[in-house]
């Protein structure tokens, strides 16, 4: 039989923010185990949580950014599991009154534009994690809760996504917004980015849903449409057979390439949500929501027209510059240094990118202002296009800026028309054969002096002028 | 009892003041009384010899060089072993918390050191402050020093038992439904809950977080006003504290009181009410008469679903406050190596007691999918009426005068076969919790066996001046607090 697939993700995305959510710890990544804790983070007796405001900055602007309506007064719940790794015994998140509600993100697929609605955004604290690998820990098992406390925020969006591919093209230009937003830096492999798909099938056509699976450990951008894909095809094979899908949890095992389960409906957990009687309720000020709302970034969309419309580039240049939020600023920041947006496009697109072969762009040893004033070197025939190319490779291995590396390797153009003139004569007096067969007729041999003269001035000499000069000399 | 060991922190600073006595020299005075009868009493799980004999020694050079940080200073004082001390275990008198030791200092902690208090050492408790008898604490039951045979109160039994037997001049107890007041009324003691908010719990090990309070337990108002001074303001660190103005609550203490109104709430003077205690309120109410004050017969309609609301917002809010204690981090760790399972079922099983474990079921079970509306979100609709009941009262009335317990100190295992009796004797204070109120309770008499008998007052919220000031009228009228035990 025939199924239509009904998807919906619920993504968890790190805050960028320098502390947890309630405690003053350090959020960066890859600090030694359990480096990055207090007794906050630790569940110590005793401890209280303190709402870090930077956070509901962050979170309020993945919200705008995502088109939701934010709530004035949401709450913070406790939600109860035990687990060596959740220290309190409880994770403090947002449940019946979260932050933000009702939004939506535009994907672009093949087929044409898209809107996923999302349904809710809201907050909560990480968990830590427990390490289990038996060459560091022998037949015990460890818990880091360096993770333990950093503030995310789940982004749950309606069972709006109908393939794998959507859902791959879902989390991309979520990604991309959340990057453009700096509110989180979309790592998945880091684990600042995470995937849960509620995944189910039904006949099409058919209006009433299917049993649903939930599946979880999807950490790479790669996973998610395969862990589905798996999952469409597993829940029709068992609708094939006359079977009825279970509701459960399964997880997505990468090495094996399927989705195994991990917990039935039965044995679910009753998180026992209730108010958190240590915090207030979060309240915010219409002035908040509208001042983070005046400074919000400029999104990948507006970006693209404002390219394509002011700066004039193509739609793909547009489209490829704005992918990421890094390269666009690094464009940015190339084209205030020197006016030339169309050149400066070109770089970044044929040289710089391809250079960092999908690397982050902060692997970049120099920045986009030494990229404008490379090509503002060109502009102004310091250099040329081809010694420029020279220059780039120098620059990536170094991080030397552009006019350091003309200047200490002398590579500034040759344009001073006496001294040309007297390389030229002097090339000519040692070649008077190859002056008459030009002479004659054979025309070509006008290469054979320019390439004579670039090699006298290793490639310095200004190309333009070189050929005017030797016409003239030749005629 | 020795004339040194009864008096008050406000007597005993205006000798450290004058030089008459040493800090040292009370310190091992109290040290020594603590040696002597506390086998008898069972208030301390930790006594800090060497720490309090240094810290009396700091404060005596300080005040030799005229560097008293005040009142406090140089004063021994004792904390309910509920606060954070990171130099001193703290168990909450339970198993699960046996030779703990908190990486850091409780707020409160934090301020009593700053204002040069000595502190003795760490007092029994109902475990985990879940009791009103002390007869829960996992390491022995606190003893009343008036009867020995009766119980001191709870939860904090061994703060009030220690202050009533000059074990300390002065105590830090919590309040989450009546472990301030109650022991204290039993221990023939000053007890003071004051507005949720006003006191940081940060580092007070949490039983029911929006009921919890902090407050000094002592020998008279003015020494629970002096000890207010110090802990009172907002900390950053407890969200739930509030960024109010704290007076000077010695400032007004003795200022007359004038005709203010007294309101009388009919719904407390229930048959169960001990004949002799409803006499001694009797009493009260007409010392406040001739005082000028004017009695108002009030009514507080939804007191009768107080202790119902109560349980249930306390247990469920204990049942997710526990959950922390899984043996993972820190303190006892059962393993049988049977797997993560058979190690929380292990730790917690063996843990925590009896009571601890009967109130986390309680509290699981209104939590619980499918119970919740029924239960904590209901009892949480009935929390409010109570809250509108005082909000309503308070535009009629400066103060509500009531029972602060209604019977005195009872035998050990009285109340032991029925958990619900013992939960029935919080009925008059743990309203004031509910809607986060100021009460005191101060000694109103003694009955005919000798028992301590103890008066409430309950104020609108910040206004511990006005309760303080009115406890500390009828204290200037009465002598009941002079009266201690008979030496041990």
């Amino acid at each position: 039989m025939n199924y239509e697939p009904v998807i919906g993700l619920e993504v968890h995305a790190q805050l960028r923010t320098k502390s947890k959510l309630f405690a003053p710890a350090s959020t960066t990544f890859g600090a030694s185990p359990n480096a990055n804790t207090s007794e906050i983070c630790l569940g110590m007796p005793g401890v209280l949580p303190v709402l870090n405001d930077h956070a509901v900055q962050l979170a309020v602007r993945a919200a705008l950014g995502l088109n939701c309506t934010v709530h004035q007064r949401s709450q913070w719940s406790r939600k109860h599991y035990f687990y060596p790794d959740l220290p309190k015994g409880y994770q403090i998140s947002q449940y019946d009154r979260p932050i933000a509600t009702d939004g939506h993100l535009k994907i672009n697929l093949e087929s044409g534009e898209k809107i996923v609605r999302i349904e809710r955004i809201h907050m909560e604290e990480d968990a830590g994690k427990n390490v289990h690998d038996s060459a560091i820990t022998g037949n015990r098992s460890y818990v880091d809760f360096n993770r333990a406390g950093i503030p995310l925020v789940e982004i749950v969006t309606k069972p709006d996504i109908h393939s794998p591919e959507e859902a791959s093209t879902y989390m991309k230009a979520l990604r991309q917004i959340l990057r453009y937003l700096w509110v989180c830096d979309g790592n998945m492999e880091e684990g600042s980015l995470r995937c849960d798909a509620n995944v189910s099938i039904k006949p099409i056509g058919q209006k009433e849903l299917g049993t649903r699976t939930e599946l979880k450990n999807i950490n790479s951008f790669r996973f998610v449409s395969q862990a589905i894909q798996y999952e469409i095809l597993r829940q029709a094979e068992v609708l094939d057979r006359g079977e009825k899908v279970t509701q459960e949890t399964r997880l997505w095992d990468s090495q094996a390439k399927m989705t195994r389960s991990m917990r039935s409906k039965e044995e679910a957990h009753d998180y026992r949500y209730f108010p958190d009687p240590d915090l207030p309720d979060l309240i915010l000020e219409e002035k908040m929501i509208s001042e983070i709302r005046t400074h919000m970034p400029e999104l990948p969309a507006e970006k693209i027209l404002r390219y394509t419309q002011e700066l004039e580039l193509s739609e793909y240049d547009a489209f490829v510059l704005c992918e990421d939020a890094d390269v666009a600023e690094f464009f940015e920041a190339a084209i205030n240094r020197h006016h030339n947006s169309k050149t400066i496009a070109n770089w970044v697109i044929n040289d710089v990118l391809r250079a960092i072969k999908g690397q982050p762009l902060s692997a970049l040893s120099f920045s986009g202002e030494d990229l404008g004033t490379l090509v503002s070197l060109i502009d102004n025939q310091t250099i040329s296009g081809k010694i420029a190319k020279d220059v780039f490779q120098q620059m990536l291995a170094t991080g030397e800026n552009p006019e350091q590396i003309v200047e200490s390797k002398g590579l500034k153009q040759l344009t001073n028309q006496d001294e040309i003139e007297s390389i030229i004569d002097d090339i000519l007096t040692k070649n008077p054969e190859n002056i008459d067969k030009y002479k004659a007729g054979n025309t070509k041999l006008l290469g054979f002096f320019v390439g004579q003269v670039m090699q006298q001035t290793s490639g310095k000499a200004n190309p333009k002028l070189v050929n005017e000069l030797l016409q003239k000399k030749l005629s | 009892m020795s004339k040194l060991a009864e008096q008050t922190i406000s007597e005993i600073s205006t000798l450290l003041n004058s030089r008459e006595i040493s800090s040292a020299e009370l310190t091992q005075l109290s040290l020594d009384r603590i040696e002597k009868y506390d086998p008898k009493v069972g208030a301390y799980l930790h006594i800090d010899h060497d720490g309090a004999k240094k810290q009396a020694q700091e404060s005596d050079t300080r005040r030799a060089s005229n560097n008293s940080k005040g009142p406090l200073d140089g004063i021994p004082i004792a904390l309910k072993d509920i606060f954070l001390t990171d130099d001193l275990p703290t168990t909450c008198a339970s198993k699960i918390l046996e030779n703990f030791i908190a990486p850091y200092d409780a707020t409160v902690v934090k301020k009593l050191k700053n204002a040069g208090a000595v502190i003795l050492g760490k007092l029994n408790m109902d475990e985990f402050a879940m009791g009103s008898s002390n007869e829960h604490s996992a390491f022995k039951p606190v003893h009343n020093p008036w009867n020995l045979d009766c119980v001191a109160g709870g939860s904090s039994g061994g703060s009030a038992a220690s202050v009533a037997a000059g074990l300390c001049y002065g105590a830090l107890g919590t309040d989450t439904g009546g472990s301030i007041r109650q022991p204290s009324s039993f221990n023939g003691i000053v007890g003071l809950k004051p507005t949720y908010g006003r006191i940081s719990r940060y580092g007070v090990i949490a039983f029911a977080s929006s009921l919890d309070q902090v407050g000094p337990m002592t020998k008279s108002v003015r020494d629970a006003a002096i000890l207010l001074n110090v802990l009172a303001g907002h900390d950053p660190c407890d969200s739930t504290s509030a960024d109010v103005e704290v007076p000077d609550y010695t400032d007004r203490l003795d200022n007359k009181l004038g005709p203010i109104k007294i309101g009388i709430p009919k719904e407390y003077f229930i048959k169960e009410l001990d004949s002799e205690i409803a006499a001694a309120v009797q009493e009260a109410i007409e010392l406040y008469k001739n005082m000028g004050c004017e009695i108002v017969d009030i009514s507080l309609p939804h007191t009768r679903y107080a202790i119902a609301t109560y349980y249930l917002i306390a247990t469920a809010e204990a049942s997710s406050n526990l959950a922390r204690y899984d043996g993972v981090r820190y303190g006892t760790r059962h393993d049988p190596n049977q797997g993560l399972i058979e190690m929380y079922n292990e730790t917690r099983g063996k843990g925590f007691g009896l009571e601890v474990k009967r109130r986390i079921m309680l509290g699981t079970y209104a939590l619980s999918a499918g119970y919740y509306d029924a239960y904590y979100a209901k009892a949480q609709c009935v929390r409010t009426l109570i809250r509108q009941d005082f909000q309503k009262a308070f535009e009629k009335v400066d103060i509500i005068l009531t029972p602060t317990s209604p019977n005195v100190a009872f035998k050990f295992g009285e109340h032991q076969a029925d958990p619900i009796q013992m939960y029935l004797a919080d009925i008059f204070t743990v309203s004031c919790n509910l809607a986060g109120l100021p009460g005191i309770s101060v000694p109103c008499g003694f009955n005919q066996e000798g028992l301590p008998m103890g008066l409430q007052l309950l104020g609108p919220v910040w206004a511990e001046d006005k309760v303080l000031q009115c406890a500390n009228a009828f204290e200037r009228e009465t002598n009941y607090q002079q009266r201690r035990p008979h030496e041990l």
